[in-house]
C-alpha cells in the first residue's frame, strides 16, 4: 500500500472529526511538558543542588502558604479539566450520526470482517468508501467480542455478538488506509485487518458497479476459506480428520461411490459445501463434514468457489501461504 | 553508636567496619531455627514476608521469560519467529502471571508483611496463622495456573473476555481460571489481616497521625483488598460456571451479556491498579525522607491522599469501556471522574518533590530508584489522562499506547518502588550490605532500558498499532525493534541485583541497625530484627519522619 516511511510519528487524518482529535492530543501534550517538564527539573536540581556535602542554603521557611498548596492541586486540575470538555464535544459529535448518513454493515467474525453496502454489495476485510458523504457503519459480530479500528479516522467501536454498536464519520480526504480489529478474538486476531480506501463519490460509484459488484479476489475467498473452517479440516490441521485436499481440485476428475465420475466444477463443489452427505466420494472415510447450508451467505459462498478455483495457482503463486498456525495468514490478506 | 559509619559520604564509600555485635546472633528471626518445618510452618510474619519474596521472585522470573518472548516475536513484522498461537499464550502468561502472581502481591505480601507490625511496634500481624493460611492459598492458585501453562497455556489474554474465554478458547481456561480465583482469596485475608492489625495492634502512642505513609498506604490498599476483590472472585466463579457448565451469564449464545464481564472485571481490575501503585507510594514516602533527611512535606496530605485514591478509584472502571458499547452518558460520567484522580497524585509528586527540596541529599541506590519512580510515575499518571479523555480514546483505545501507559504506572511505578524497597530495606531484611555500585548501575540499567522500551510504544500507540498483535504492518517495524532492544537493558538490569543481592547473604557486609539514618520504629530494632521485633517496648516518637531538617505541618502557620 502507500509507502509510509518508518519514523512517521503523525499519522494520516482523512477527517475533521480526527484532526480535531489530534489537535486535542497535541494540546495534551503541550500541558503534559508544562506539568512535568518543571517537576523533572526541579528533581534534578535539587538532586545536584542540595545532594550532601554541598554547601547550601538548607534554612526551611517557618511560613507555609496553604494557599500555593491548594493551588498546585486544583490548577493543574482545572487545566487538565479543559480536555475533559473538548474530548467530551468531540466525541458527543462522534456519537450522534446525521440523519442523512449512508449505513454500512460489517461483521466481524474468527477472523475476517466482512462489509455490505447499501446498494448491497459485500467485501471481505477491506472497505471501499466514498468521502465528503456522512457514514454510519453498524457494527456487529457473530462469535466472539471484536473492535473495528480506522486509524486514519481515530475510531475504533465494538462488534459485540447479538447486539449491534455503530460509529459514523464524514471522510474528507481520498486515499487508502488501515483498518484493524483491535479486541482480542483469538489466534489470528493480528490478521483480521484490511484497507479502508476512501474515494470521490464518482469513483465510489464506479466501484460499485464494476468492481465491487463482481469483487473475488483471492485474499476476501482465503479469509471465508479460513472463517469457515475450512481448512481446519482440509489443509491438514485437526488430528484423526481425513478431509481430502482442496488445492488443485478445481477442474479434476472425482471418483464417487456410486461408480461416477465427475468433474470438480463450480456446480459440484458448490453442491458439496451445501450438502456433504450426497455424493459421497469413492474410498472417503467417514463423513464428518457438516452441511453449510443456511450458514454460508450466498455471495460468501460465490467468494469461496471462487478461491477453490484458483487454489492451486494460490498455493504455487504465494509460497509464504500457509495454515494460521504457523502465522503467516495475513500475507494473504495484507499488501 | 550504630550511625557512626553512616556520617560521611555516600553507602559506597562508607567504611567496612561492624559497628554493632548484633548480627548473626543465634536469635534473630533468621537463625533462631533453621529447619524445614520452622520456615514452612511459621507464623513470623517476617519469615511469611520471606515466603512471599521467594514466590513471587519465582514467578517474576517467569513473567518476565514470557515478556521476552513476546519481545522477540515482535522483532519481525510478519510472524515468523512463532506461530500466532505461541504469541498469544506468550502474552496471556505475561498478563496474568505478573498482574496476579507478582504486582498485586509484591509490596503488600512482602514488605507490607514485613514492616507493618515492625513499623507500628507490634509483635507481629493480628492473625499470624491466618497470614501462613494466605501463602498456602497464594500457592495453591499458583499451582493451578502453573498447571494451565505446564499442560500447553491459555490464550485469553490476562482480561478473560467472554465469550472467548468461555466458548472460543481451546486452551487450558479452566485451570487458569480456578487458579486465579482462589489467588484472590490469599490477598483477602492479607488485607483482613492488615486491617485489624493497624487498627488494634499499634503501640502505645503510635496514634493514627504518627503511622508512617507506608502503613497509611497499606490500610488504604486493604481496603480495596477486601471491598474489591470479591467482586472478582465472583465474576471468575461466573465465568467458570459458563465455561464448565454453559450457565449462560455472559454468553450471548446462552442469553448472557458479555459487557456485564467487563463491568464485574474492571470493576475490580480497575481498584486492582491501585493495589498495585498504593504500596509503591508509601515505599517512595519512605525512602525520600529518608535519603533527604528531611520530613516528608506535607504528611496529612499525602496520607488523605491515600484514602481519597483509594476511594476514588471504586468510581472510575467504565473509562476501560469507551468503546465497548457502554452508554454514552456513562461514557461521559466514567471520564468526568477519572479526572479527578489527578488531584490525589498529584498531591503525592508535588509532596515528594518538595521533600527533596533543600534537603540533605544522599543519591544511593534506593533514592535513585525513587527518584526514577517519580518521573515514570508522572509520565504514567498522565497518560492515564490522555486515556480518560473521550474522543482520544477513541483512537487509542486497544493500542501499544495503553501498553506504554500501563507498564509506566506498573513497572515505572510498582517494580521501581518494589526494588527501591527492597535495596531500602534488605540490610534490616537480612542483616547484609549489599554491592552500593551494582546498586546504582542496575538502578541506571533499568530506569534507562525500560524508557528505551516503552517510550516508542506510546508513538506505536498514537500511530494506531493495535496491542495483542502476532503479526503487524511493516512501517511499525523500526518501533518494535527499539523497544526490543530497550527490553535486554532492562533484563540485564533486572538480573545484576538477583546475583549481588544473593551475593551479598554471604559475603556482604554486615548491616548496622540503621543504615541510613532513617525514621521510623523498624531502625530501632536489630538488623535482622529478633523473632518478636523488639528487644524491650518501642519508644513512639511525637512526630512520624523526625529528621534533621523540619518544615512546618500545614495548619500550625498561616492556615
Amino acid at each position: 500500500m502507500k509507502a509510509q516511511s518508518a519514523l512517521a510519528i503523525w499519522p494520516p487524518a482523512a477527517s475533521a472529526a480526527a484532526l480535531e482529535t489530534d489537535h486535542i492530543i497535541l494540546g495534551f501534550t503541550l500541558l503534559t511538558l508544562l506539568l512535568t517538564v518543571p517537576v523533572f527539573l526541579a528533581i534534578t536540581y535539587f538532586a545536584v543542588r542540595y545532594r550532601r556535602g554541598k554547601r547550601a542554603d538548607r534554612s526551611t521557611d517557618e511560613r507555609r502558604s496553604f494557599l500555593i498548596e491548594i493551588s498546585w492541586m486544583l490548577i493543574p486540575y482545572a487545566l487538565t479539566l479543559i480536555f475533559f470538555g473538548w474530548g467530551a464535544k468531540v466525541f458527543i459529535a462522534s456519537r450522534n450520526p446525521p440523519p442523512d448518513a449512508m449505513v454500512v454493515e460489517a461483521v466481524g467474525r474468527q477472523w475476517m470482517w466482512k462489509f455490505q453496502h447499501p446498494t448491497g454489495q459485500s467485501e471481505i476485510n477491506d472497505l471501499h468508501l466514498p468521502v465528503d458523504q456522512p457514514i454510519r457503519i453498524r457494527i456487529t459480530s457473530q462469535d466472539v467480542i471484536h473492535a473495528l479500528y480506522l486509524p486514519a479516522l481515530r475510531l475504533q467501536m465494538a462488534a459485540l455478538p447479538d447486539r449491534t454498536t455503530e460509529i459514523w464519520f464524514k471522510a474528507d480526504r481520498t486515499g487508502t488506509y488501515r483498518l484493524y480489529c483491535s479486541e482480542y478474538c483469538g489466534t489470528d486476531h493480528s490478521a483480521m485487518d484490511g484497507n479502508l480506501t476512501l474515494m470521490t463519490q464518482a469513483d465510489y460509484q464506479h466501484w460499485l458497479t464494476h468492481a465491487g459488484a463482481q469483487q473475488s479476489n483471492v485474499a476476501a475467498g482465503r479469509a471465508i476459506y479460513e472463517s469457515y473452517g475450512c481448512a481446519g479440516c482440509h489443509d491438514g490441521g485437526v488430528a484423526g480428520v481425513k478431509a481430502p485436499p482442496l488445492a488443485g481440485l478445481y477442474g479434476r476428475e472425482v471418483h464417487l461411490a456410486d461408480g461416477r465420475t465427475v468433474t470438480a466444477d463450480d456446480d459440484y463443489i458448490r453442491a458439496k459445501i451445501l450438502n456433504p452427505n450426497a455424493d459421497r466420494l469413492a474410498g472417503g472415510g467417514k463423513q464428518v463434514m457438516p452441511s453449510f447450508r443456511g450458514v454460508i451467505p450466498a455471495d460468501d459462498l460465490d467468494r469461496l468457489v471462487g478461491y477453490l478455483r484458483s487454489y492451486d495457482r494460490v498455493a504455487e503463486g504465494t509460497p509464504q501461504q500457509g495454515t494460521p498456525q504457523q502465522g503467516t495468514l495475513q500475507q494473504g490478506t495484507r499488501r | 553508636m550504630s550511625r557512626a559509619g553512616t556520617l560521611h559520604g555516600d553507602a559506597a564509600a562508607r567504611e567496612p567496619h561492624t559497628p554493632q555485635p548484633t548480627l548473626d546472633r543465634p536469635d534473630d528471626y533468621l537463625h533462631a531455627r533453621s529447619t524445614l518445618r520452622s520456615w514452612f510452618l511459621t507464623t513470623d510474619h517476617k519469615r511469611i514476608a520471606l515466603l512471599y519474596l521467594a514466590s513471587i521472585t519465582a514467578f517474576f522470573v517467569i513473567g518476565a521469560v514470557a515478556a521476552g518472548i513476546v519481545r522477540l516475536a515482535l522483532v519481525v513484522p510478519d510472524g515468523a519467529i512463532m506461530t500466532n498461537d505461541t504469541y498469544n499464550k506468550a502474552f496471556t502468561i505475561h498478563g496474568v502471571v505478573m498482574v496476579w502472581f507478582f504486582l498485586i502481591p509484591s509490596i503488600p505480601a512482602t514488605f507490607g508483611n514485613f514492616l507493618i507490625p515492625l513499623m507500628i511496634g507490634a509483635k507481629d500481624l493480628a492473625f499470624p496463622k491466618l497470614n501462613l493460611a494466605s501463602w498456602y492459598v497464594f500457592m495453591t492458585g499458583a499451582l493451578f495456573t502453573l498447571i494451565s501453562v505446564v499442560l500447553g497455556g491459555v490464550d485469553t489474554g490476562w482480561t478473560f473476555y467472554a465469550p472467548l474465554s468461555t466458548a472460543f478458547s481451546n486452551t487450558w481456561v479452566l485451570p487458569a481460571l480456578i487458579g486465579v480465583t482462589i489467588v484472590g482469596f490469599s490477598s483477602i485475608l492479607t488485607g483482613l489481616n492488615f486491617v485489624v492489625t493497624i487498627h488494634t495492634m499499634r503501640a502505645p502512642g503510635m496514634t493514627w497521625f504518627r503511622l508512617p505513609i507506608f502503613v497509611w498506604t497499606h490500610y488504604a490498599t486493604s481496603l480495596i483488598f477486601l471491598l474489591a476483590t470479591p467482586v472478582i472472585t465472583l465474576a471468575l466463579i461466573l465465568l467458570i460456571a459458563e465455561r464448565a457448565f454453559h450457565v449462560g451469564v455472559f454468553d450471548p449464545a446462552y442469553g448472557g451479556d458479555p459487557v456485564l464481564f467487563q463491568h464485574l472485571f474492571w470493576f475490580y481490575s480497575h481498584p486492582a491498579v491501585y493495589i498495585m501503585v498504593l504500596p509503591g507510594m508509601g515505599v517512595i514516602s519512605e525512602i525520600v525522607p529518608a535519603f533527604a533527611q528531611k520530613k516528608l512535606f506535607g504528611y496529612r496530605f499525602v496520607a488523605y491522599a491515600a484514602i481519597g485514591l483509594a476511594s476514588v478509584t471504586f468510581f472510575v472502571w467504565g473509562h476501560h469501556m469507551f468503546v465497548n458499547g457502554q452508554s454514552d452518558l456513562a461514557s461521559l460520567a466514567f471520564s468526568a471522574l477519572s479526572f479527578a484522580v489527578a488531584v490525589p497524585s498529584a498531591v503525592k509528586v508535588y509532596n515528594w518533590t518538595a521533600t527533596i527540596h533543600k534537603g540533605n541529599l544522599r543519591l544511593d541506590t534506593p533514592m535513585l530508584y525513587a527518584m526514577g519512580y517519580i518521573g515514570l510515575f508522572v509520565l504514567g499518571g498522565l497518560t492515564g489522562l490522555y486515556l480518560a479523555t473521550l474522543a482520544i480514546n477513541q483512537h487509542i483505545h486497544a493500542t501499544y499506547f495503553v501498553v506504554a501507559h500501563f507498564h509506566y504506572i506498573m513497572v515505572g511505578g510498582t517494580v521501581l518502588a518494589f526494588l527501591g524497597g527492597l535495596h531500602f530495606w534488605w540490610p534490616k531484611i537480612t542483616g547484609r550490605m549489599y554491592n552500593e555500585a551494582w546498586g546504582r548501575i542496575s538502578a541506571l540499567f533499568i530506569f534507562v532500558g525500560f524508557n528505551v522500551t516503552f517510550f516508542p510504544q506510546f508513538i506505536l500507540g498514537y500511530l494506531g498499532m493495535p496491542r495483542r498483535y502476532a503479526t503487524y504492518p511493516p512501517e511499525f517495524q523500526l518501533l518494535n525493534v527499539l523497544s526490543s532492544v530497550g527490553s535486554t537493558i532492562l533484563a540485564a538490569g533486572y538480573l545484576f541485583p538477583m546475583v549481588y543481592l544473593v551475593y551479598s547473604l554471604w559475603f556482604g557486609r554486615k548491616a548496622p541497625a540503621n543504615p541510613w539514618d532513617a525514621k521510623g520504629l523498624e531502625w530501632e530494632t536489630t538488623s535482622p530484627p529478633p523473632p518478636h521485633n523488639f528487644s524491650g517496648a518501642p519508644r513512639v516518637p511525637d512526630v512520624p519522619y523526625d529528621y534533621p531538617i523540619q518544615a512546618p505541618e500545614t495548619g500550625s502557620h498561616h492556615t
